[in-house]
């Protein structure tokens, strides 16, 4: 528990990191550093682009997996990393 | 001559012969049964019938044989004269022909020969009648007889007409016939199984001709691979549409449940495999930003091509008017907030108090004015305000434009109404056509003067010069205690006023509520007489005149010189401002009961004043309760600042930062944050000349323009420089007085000058100073800074004391050791001087 909770106050620490959101499998958070309608939001909808994403790695490749996923928006920077049973996602504002 | 006889045949005219026979004669004006002929000498000799010596023209006729005839057709062959009659004679029956010599030659020829017996017979022996006839006929003229019809004789016509004539050339196979009445008859048509009788038609089926069929032995073709595809359907059962709705609401873990996945080691797991690779784009994005478009973010200046770049105001017009304005001082000035191009200018006398009261005759006749300028006239004054005295400040109510509050020399606080004269300004403004033919109109017609519609009573007013007045916003209103409460209305109706006796006078526009019963108040009074109305003043503001009081005022010690308003609605408080029906009639406006006014907590009710000493002061309106007595007082400024040297003549907000204030007086100007109250967060050098007026720019954040003694403009850019001011330019030669910036569209920016001499400059903003650059935003960051800088000062000075106190205390310290080493050291040169100076050296 207290690796886990350094691990993330470390993420979270950084300059410009707006928060952080632990997903399980399904979509449901975990863990949270938002408010909870837009942890739920951010989950749901990342989740779907996620495993979308996979997917059409996977297609192209068979052998190949989703390691990473960065979204560049304009105001902020959306990052998700993948796994079998969670999704850690982090958004940070990178122009401060 | 029997042989001669023999070989020549009787040449008889052969009877009616067959057509085959007659067909190769020639066809001649002759009957069938002549033939005339030919006869050469030898065969005439031979058949003893010589021309003119056996035959003559009495005795034309000789028989001749048969057989003699046929005997020298033998021996002659084709030569012979009778080969044509060949078969005629043949034909023959009798044994003589006859052949007679033509001596006329009747039927052409020399000689003829009769083919037929019957013919011989007849002309040999011609009848008795047909003789004698002959002979009478010679020689008398032909007894007509009616001709008798004779038996036909064929001559050979017959033939043409059966070649001419249609026949069949074989035999008729079908006849078909139909009944006469049935010509032309209508026709029933009745419909025909084809079905029904196989055998009523012939049918021509297609068929596969072998001959013509081709089959193709080589094709392209192409062939693509698809993933498998299943066709299916599915029916479903409808019944009837029926609405439905869902709510619904995202799934959440029970927090036991999340307590346990945080402590289970695969997210720690993947925590750790994952956290690294965030850390490096995390920190990536912390380096720098990749996506940022550096040449596009390099600079955004439209019109500028290199060269050099346009900084100077240009001077856009100027206002002066011979009469009005000579020798006199411009006051203040403003921009009219609705109608474009009009400015606003006081005008005062240029005396000394004791030039004053030496003139004062004069000064009554010729009342102090404030002049109407429009750009589309740079000659004459739209309107004239008349004033009970000189005016030192004056504004436009932010709600309704018509209403201008205006403070007095001697203290009073006016109002006018030129509600009825917009038109003017606007017509003056608008149109060109309108006034080229009302020109010598309004060149002739002086402008119309507006006097002042009420003015507070002299007794309640302010004891010296009002040097400022300020509307409050229409967000909110004060009570009689200064309590800001809510403004209902929504329309600006109070005004503050401060002058150098010490005072701010808060008045409201609205008529006093008279406390007693609602009774008394709607009694009529006949016995107030109707008040005359000589100068033709809108009675807007009746209930005021010469009775308005202040609601309260707020005694400080200090003499002020300037104020200015307090801040403006807190965010939280959105008010829709636009849309507003015609400005309500003040006269019918009444102070509502301080019960039903809700308070507001969130305005500050606190404000800076500039003094005539050059101070600031930092203070609260709201008058506050003395427990002691009950009465109401106001209290102490919280805060006081002497940073100018002079009286303080500009201080004002800035228009992007609700708590940044510019205060302009003497030799220098000073920027302060509301709130931090260890000092201005800049305060310029002094400079040379006196800085006279000041004023923010509109569009700037970091730009302020400030006035001099001498006619100069500065131009100051806090991004640019803070030491000195990055532009100095010469506008006039007298002192400015007043400097008013206005955005009059997105190209145009005018900043108004006035100076001491009654003149007004209108200058153009150039493009430089009123296009903000891309980063002004950091102004905000500057002035952060500068905060922090006073901070640091601040804990410096404190350190610094700190500091100072320490070392004292170590020197202290260190004397006192000082001094008693020495005498133990003394003490031990006494015993043993040489160990103790090697040791101490």
């Amino acid at each position: 528990m207290a690796e886990v909770e350094e691990t993330l106050k470390r993420i979270q620490a950084h300059k410009g990191v707006i928060g952080t959101i632990v997903v399980n499998a399904e979509g449901i958070p975990i863990r949270t550093t938002l408010d909870s309608s837009t942890t739920v939001q951010y989950a749901g909808l990342l989740h779907q682009l996620t495993m979308k994403a996979r997917s059409t790695v996977r297609d192209i490749d068979p052998q190949n997996d989703l390691t990473f996923l960065r979204i560049r928006s304009k105001k902020h920077e959306i990052m998700v990393a993948p796994d079998k049973e969670y999704l850690l996602i982090v958004i940070q504002n990178p122009s401060e | 001559s029997c042989p001669k006889q023999k070989q020549h045949p009787e040449q008889k005219r052969k009877n009616a012969p067959g057509p085959a026979f007659l067909s190769h004669l020639p066809v001649t004006g002759h009957p069938d049964y002549i033939f005339p002929l030919v006869l050469t000498s030898a065969t005439q000799e031979l058949f003893c019938c010589r021309a003119d010596v056996d035959v003559t023209g009495d005795e034309p006729h000789k028989l001749l044989r048969k057989e003699d005839i046929l005997r020298d057709m033998k021996n002659r062959a084709a030569v012979s004269d009778f080969s044509p009659l060949k078969q005629a004679v043949l034909d023959y029956p009798e044994e003589e022909l006859l052949l007679v010599f033509d001596q006329d030659f009747t039927y052409g020829q020399s000689f003829y020969l009769v083919l037929t017996a019957g013919a011989k017979e007849d002309i040999l022996r011609p009848p008795p009648g047909m003789e004698e006839e002959e002979e009478e006929g010679d020689e008398l003229l032909e007894v007509q007889k009616t001709p008798e019809p004779k038996p036909w004789l064929s001559l050979g016509s017959e033939r043409e007409i059966q070649e001419e004539s249609v026949t069949d050339t074989r035999p008729r196979v079908y006849k078909v016939s139909r009944v006469r009445r049935q010509f032309g008859a209508p026709v029933c048509f009745w419909d025909h199984s084809a079905g029904a009788m196989r055998g009523s038609y012939v049918e021509c089926p297609s068929y596969q001709d072998k001959s013509f069929s081709l089959w193709r032995m080589e094709k392209e073709n192409s062939v693509q691979a698809i993933p498998n595809t299943k066709s299916s359907s599915s029916q479903t059962l409808w019944k009837y549409p029926r609405n439905m709705c869902t709510q619904y609401e995202p799934r959440e873990l029970e927090d036991e449940e999340k307590e346990r996945l945080l402590q289970s080691a695969d997210l720690k797991n993947f925590l750790n495999s994952v956290s690294a690779r965030f850390e490096l784009a995390i920190q990536q994005n912390e380096i720098m930003d990749v996506f940022l478009d550096d040449w596009r973010a390099l600079g955004d200046e439209e019109n500028v091509l290199g060269g050099k770049v346009d900084t100077h105001l240009k001077e856009y017009q100027s206002f002066t008017h011979t009469h009005y304005s000579t020798n006199k001082t411009i006051s203040c000035l403003s921009w009219h907030p609705t109608v474009n191009g009009v400015i606003a200018v006081a005008v005062t006398e240029n005396l000394s108090f004791e030039e004053r009261i030496n003139n004062s005759t004069r000064l009554l006749l010729n009342p102090s004015l404030i002049l109407f300028w429009s750009f589309s006239d740079p000659i004459n004054p739209q309107l004239l305000l008349e004033c009970p005295d000189d005016i030192f400040c004056f504004e436009f109510c932010p709600s309704n434009p018509n209403i201008i509050a205006g403070g007095c020399m001697n203290g009073q606080v006016a109002l006018w109404d030129i509600s009825a004269h917009v038109d003017r300004l606007q017509g003056a403004r608008g149109g060109g056509a309108a006034r080229t033919s009302n020109a010598d109109d309004t060149r002739d017609i002086a402008p119309p003067t507006v006097r002042y519609c009420a003015v507070s009573g002299v007794e309640s007013g302010h004891r010296a010069p009002i040097t400022d007045i300020q509307w409050l916003p229409e967000t909110f209103e004060v009570s009689r205690t200064g309590t800001p409460l809510e403004n209902k209305t929504l329309i600006s109706v109070q005004i503050v006023t401060c002058a150098p006796d010490c005072c701010v006078m808060f008045w409201d526009l609205r008529a006093p509520r008279t406390v007693v019963n609602a009774l008394t108040d709607t009694k009529p009074k006949p016995e107030e007489k109707t008040v005359e109305n000589p100068y033709g003043v809108p009675s807007t503001f009746k209930h005021l005149d010469l009775t308005w009081k202040p609601l309260f005022r707020v005694h400080t010690h200090t003499h002020f010189s300037h104020s200015h308003s307090p801040s403006p609605t807190p965010p939280d408080k959105s008010v829709t401002v636009g849309d507003r029906p015609e400005p309500p009639d003040y006269g019918q406006l009444h102070l509502p009961s301080a019960k039903h006014q809700r308070q507001t907590d969130d305005i500050s009710t606190k404000f800076y004043v500039g003094t005539e000493d050059g101070e600031v002061v930092y203070t609260d309106w709201k008058l506050e309760k003395d427990n002691d007595s009950g009465q109401l007082f106001s209290p102490k400024p919280t805060h006081c600042f002497r940073v100018h040297d002079c009286l303080v003549n500009t201080v004002s907000r800035s228009p992007f930062y609700l708590d940044i204030i510019l205060t302009v007086g003497g030799w220098n100007f000073a920027i302060w944050k509301e709130g931090v109250m260890t000092g201005p967060l800049v305060l310029s050098a002094c400079s040379q000349k006196r800085c006279s007026a000041g004023a923010w720019s509109l569009t700037r954040p970091g730009v302020m323009y400030i006035g001099k003694e001498d006619g100069n403009l500065e131009v100051w850019d806090l991004l640019e420089k803070t030491h000195e001011p990055s532009q100095i330019q010469s506008v006039t030669t007298f002192p400015i007085t007043c400097i008013k910036p206005w955005t009059v569209s997105l190209k145009q920016q005018l900043l108004a000058v006035s100076d001491h001499q009654g003149t007004l400059h209108i200058l153009q903003v150039p493009w430089m100073l009123r296009h903000p650059a891309a980063n002004e935003l950091s102004v905000s960051r500057y002035f952060e800074k500068e905060v922090e800088h006073l901070v640091y000062f601040e804990k410096r000075t404190e350190m610094r004391e700190r500091e100072k106190k320490q070392v004292e205390a170590e020197e202290q310290r260190r004397r006192m050791v000082r001094s008693s080493f020495s005498w133990w050291a003394s003490l031990l040169d006494n015993i043993c001087p040489k160990n103790i100076c090697a040791g101490r050296n």
